[in-house]
């Protein structure tokens, strides 16, 4: 285990129960980003860097702010600005943070064919072990959100791991920490969608009567929460899934049908065995070796 | 002792085999990312990391070995009244009952299915593996297309496995028939037996 401190809800491609033991429990975590607080200093994504000693290429620019311009290997959190005129005439700069969601069904771990290469920790984090991580990409596939990256230089897939090894010694992950204006917070789920209600009140009294939290049902909620003020159009926001799911596909694919269809397989194997043994071989008669 | 009969030739039968052995070793190490129970396979392939680069490449080596084997059997393997006839009494087949079964040509309506289950099945394979294929490919193609293509490739490989299992068994329960394949001949009994208008053609008896 790479975190001793952390129990562990689910392990990846494994059947057997995930190490569980310890009697208090955890309690679930959640990292709240209120994108009306948020000014887009990209203080996080420096914090980011800092603590998780990552250092991306230095790429160019494409006439907006996004810098980098999309998640990486080595870019665990993004600012994703979009300039939209929700009403005629007024124009809204709305900052969204982008990175792992840590969903409480995660589509990665279940896609996921390496034992232990993604665990989901008893407090609700969803964390890559790459020790364990073959490189084979099903985790983009498994993620409603287009989060993981695969990287150029290990094949490895990375992503925000919500700080779990600060977490586990009852630090706030490092973006939290640095975050100038108080647009991240974190702390227990339950005090986190509290904290929620009173900003989305207060939205409310300003005018943004839409404000809503985005905790999305369809992955079992979410461990990163985003408060928006326009909670009834996520899609202003590059694109914020509306109702994310693991696709259909992806349960089809790791769902029932594999046990089905590996029993299939022994099935046929054991079909043919137990053929020769009552049937018999299918031997040339005699008489035909002489006509 | 009657003379045998020339089934394959030495190149077809190196043909088969490669494409074999190419089989064995994709499907071990594709069933190993399959499901849970079948990961301790990767450890045939050198451990996850291993089993994951080569499993492409040895399909590829399936893909190429498998299309010049069929483009050779091709001509061998189109469906006539006799495999109709031959099919409505697949059940007396399985029960050893074959006096009176049509006579039929280099091969039986059983293997040509299995012929073109595979040519169907195996460029599926390549073409459904290309897009999920990291690092080269996968990265070029939009996440939805990487969805189907995990569900088609797992498919496509579930319908192949099962293909060649009953393929096996095949050969190890008609007795005869594994010469065939590791000596290129077959007795002259056997052709008769198992599919005599090939025997007249070969022999012109």
């Amino acid at each position: 285990m790479a975190l001793q401190s952390l129990d562990i809800k689910a392990r990846s491609a494994t059947t057997t129960p995930p190490p569980d033991v310890r009697a208090r429990g955890a309690v679930p975590v959640a990292k709240l980003i209120d994108i009306s607080k948020c000014i887009g200093c990209k203080a996080c994504q420096v914090a980011c860097m800092e603590w998780n000693d990552l250092r991306d290429e230095v790429g160019t620019n494409a006439g907006t702010y996004d810098n980098p311009r999309d998640l990486t290997a080595q870019s665990w959190t993004v600012m994703r600005f979009s300039e939209v005129e929700v009403e005629q005439d007024r124009l809204e700069w709305l900052i969204r943070k982008d990175g792992c969601m840590h969903c409480a069904d995660p589509g990665c771990l279940k896609a996921c064919p390496a034992p232990g290469a993604i665990v989901q920790y008893a407090n609700g984090i969803v964390d890559f072990h790459e020790e364990h991580c073959i490189g084979c990409g099903y985790c983009i596939t498994g993620c409603p959100f287009n989060i993981p990256r695969i990287s150029q230089k290990d094949s490895k897939a990375y992503k925000c791991t919500l700080c779990s090894d600060r977490v586990a010694i009852g630090l706030e992950p490092a973006c939290i920490k640095t975050c100038p204006t108080g647009a991240l917070v974190f702390g227990t789920k339950d005090d986190m969608v509290l904290h929620a209600e009173g900003r989305i009140a207060d939205l409310k009294e300003r005018g943004y009567s839409h404000a809503a939290l985005y905790d999305p049902k369809g992955v079992g909620g979410t461990h990163v929460m985003y408060v928006l003020q326009h909670g009834d159009k996520p899609e202003l926001y590059a694109n914020l899934p509306r109702d994310p799911s693991i696709s259909p596909l992806v349960s089809l694919w790791k769902g029932v049908t594999k046990p089905l269809m590996s029993f299939g397989l022994g099935l046929a194997v054991f079909a043919g065995f137990f053929h020769y043994v009552t049937a018999g071989p299918k031997e040339v008669e005699e008489e035909e070796k002489t006509d | 002792m009657s003379k045998p009969v020339q089934r394959y030739t030495a190149r077809e039968r190196s043909n088969h085999w490669i494409v074999a052995i190419a089989f064995v070793l994709a499907g071990l190490s594709g069933l190993a990312l399959f499901h849970p129970a079948f990961f301790f396979l990767t450890n045939l392939f050198g451990g996850g990391p291993w089993t994951r680069i080569l499993h492409p490449f040895i399909g590829v080596v399936l893909f190429l070995f498998f299309m010049a084997m069929a483009a050779r059997f091709w001509r061998f393997n189109h469906f006539t009244a006799a495999d109709r006839q031959w099919m409505a009494r697949i059940g007396d087949v399985i029960r050893n009952r074959d006096r009176g079964l049509p006579e039929i040509g280099k091969y039986n309506a059983g293997q040509k299915y299995l012929f073109w289950t595979m040519v169907v099945s195996i460029p599926l394979l390549l073409l459904s593996g290309i897009v999920v294929w990291q690092p080269w490919f996968a990265p070029y193609f939009p996440i939805w297309l990487l969805r189907i293509a995990v569900v088609v490739h797992a498919l496509a490989a579930w319908i192949m496995i099962l293909g060649i299992i009953v393929h096996v068994y095949a050969a190890i329960w008609v007795k005869g028939s594994v010469r065939a394949m590791t000596r290129g001949t077959v007795s002259e009994a056997w052709a008769k037996h198992h599919h005599r208008a090939w025997y007249r053609q070969m022999t012109g008896k």
